[in-house]
């Protein structure tokens, strides 16, 4: 086996061998360093005769060695860490194929630990790209535009706080399942939106956050099948990373819903997200906020063109979603999807309402929403100025780019 | 693990509801300590005399140096705290939220250092 290939497997195994380590050992530092040694040892011994038949067990197994070995060669070895070492050893993992310690068990546990509301939200995401999804803490970094050292830092003081807290390594009970279920989904949503449409920075999607995000996504559904919502999140998740091929130009230059190539779109993956929504839809009950939202992305990627595009039944999505979650971003959108089916004058005058109530002051799409109704309705030197505040609004260069075109093509019309 | 739940509330507005009638939390402040001793969780807990009658004590180079009022200008104080016994930190906020002033203030769970010995 060559080092490529055995990351590959120890990649893929990681996040539940380290899941399960954690429960093993009562540590999470402890864990991760063993189970480190493990990959360092799998380096070494898979090379000649290849990866064993279960490179989970191994990998759990030997870090678990790994793990005796430090506690005893500790100098202040004590009774307490006896204990430990033996109710590690009691707990050995069996090579068989199966999942005889509860593998999905404990990837659920520390799914759920990671995103504890004892957390700030950053360092929710943060704890559950590095330890669930197994980045490295550079690309974790990486992914809050941060230095390595400051996150470093950030990551250290989380796990303090598992310790010294007393955060449970356990799924939570019945009484508190949906909400913390819910609180795992904004996760993996805030990691998915932030590789979607960076807030900052040179690029606009983060192709690495929204793969992590699905896979997050998957891992989940596959776990709990019966939570709610997670299909019409996967759903919504798999049919806006289907458009991403269309989104950016070859110069990294965004391209709008409208001016979008819908060849360039991947049809399996729209397929996929298809088959999740009419699954969620067809769940009893109140209509989730995910579901909806996914059911309006999977109105979009059904149709032939911009113009040809249901509005109307877009619009009606809209409408449930102000209802069942209200925002002022669900409002901009809608606004901007009756400028469709009734005409600019009526969704200008929803936006200047928004705005008059100062809902959306720090969110840059609000100038650049007006801006376009503006230019649809010919008042251009409104338009311009709206172009312009949106320019200064936007820390994102591509954004940056698309509002100085449509101020250049203002200017060549008039 | 053993953990200290702190009650934070604006004293002065807590002061003017315990004055009108029929507003005061003492009953419902009976019932949850009541409730917390039975299940085994309560380990002790006071009502503190409000910020006026507050000291702040701090050491400097090795001096007591002490002032008159709480740690800190905010516009909620102490008011009362619960040292409570929970199996984790789920526990012990869902005990927290169950403590009448959650409503109207904020409660600050902490856990309490643990001497290895």
């Amino acid at each position: 086996m060559t080092p490529d290939a055995i990351e590959k497997v120890f990649r893929d195994e990681a996040g539940r061998a380290l899941a399960t380590l954690i429960r093993l050992v009562g540590d999470f530092d402890l864990a991760e360093d063993a189970l480190q040694d493990a990959f360092a040892a799998a380096l070494l011994d898979w090379r000649g005769r290849g990866a064993p038949a279960n490179p989970r067990a191994w990998l759990v197994n030997v870090a678990r060695n790994k793990v005796i070995d430090r506690i005893r060669r500790r100098r202040n070895f004590r009774d307490k860490e006896a204990e430990i070492v033996h109710a590690i050893e009691r707990d050995a993992v069996g090579d068989e194929a199966d999942d005889p310690v509860g593998f999905d068990d404990d990837m659920l546990r520390l799914i759920f630990t990671c995103c504890h509301p004892a957390f700030a939200p950053e360092v929710q995401v943060a704890l559950t790209l590095r330890t669930v999804c197994g980045l490295t803490t550079a690309e974790v970094a990486r992914a809050f535009l941060t230095g390595e050292e400051a996150m470093a830092q950030r990551l250290v003081r989380a796990k303090q706080k598992i310790r010294l807290a007393g955060i449970p390594y356990e799924v939570p009970g019945r009484d508190s399942l949906d909400e913390r279920l819910r609180g795992v989904l904004t996760v993996i949503y805030l990691v998915f939106t932030e590789g979607y449409l960076a807030t900052s920075g040179p690029e606009l999607i983060r192709h690495d956050l929204a793969r992590e995000a699905i896979r997050l996504g998957r891992l989940l559904l596959g776990l709990i099948p019966e939570a709610p919502d997670i299909k019409g999140l996967l759903a919504l998740m798999l049919l806006h990373d289907a458009r991403r091929a269309g989104r950016t130009d070859a110069s990294g230059d965004i391209v709008l819903l409208e001016e979008q190539d819908r060849s360039t779109w991947n049809r399996e993956q729209i397929a996929e997200g298809l088959a999740l929504v009419e699954q969620a839809l067809r769940v009893k009950g109140r209509p989730q906020p995910y579901t909806v939202q996914a059911a309006i992305a999977a109105l979009h990627a059904q149709a032939p063109s911009y113009q040809e595009t249901d509005w109307r039944q877009i619009v009606g999505l809209y409408e449930v979603l102000l209802r069942i979650a209200p925002s002022p971003v669900i409002e901009l959108n809608h606004a901007a999807a009756v400028s469709m089916v009734d005409g600019p004058a009526r969704a200008l005058a929803l936006v200047d309402s928004l705005a008059a109530r100062g809902g959306l002051n720090q969110y840059d799409l609000l100038p650049a929403v007006r801006a376009d109704l503006l230019r649809r309705l010919d008042r251009r030197d409104e338009a311009r100025a709206a172009y312009r505040a949106a320019s200064e609004a936007t820390q994102l260069v591509p954004l940056k780019r698309l509002y100085a075109r449509r101020l250049a093509e203002l200017d060549l019309g008039s | 693990m053993q953990y200290l739940l702190m009650i934070y509330q604006n004293e002065v507005d807590y002061a003017k509801m315990e004055a009108e009638p029929g507003q005061t939390m003492s009953p419902e402040y009976q019932a949850f300590t009541q409730s917390i001793i039975s299940s085994g969780n309560y380990k002790g807990g006071d009502r503190l005399q409000p910020t006026t009658t507050a000291t702040t004590v701090r050491v400097r180079d090795g001096k007591i140096l002490t002032t008159d009022g709480p740690f800190a200008e905010t516009r909620e104080q102490l008011g009362g705290y619960y040292l409570i016994e929970a199996k984790n930190l789920d526990e012990a906020i869902g005990i927290a939220a169950r403590i009448p002033s959650a409503r109207v203030g904020s409660i600050e769970v902490r856990p309490i250092w643990q001497y290895n010995h």
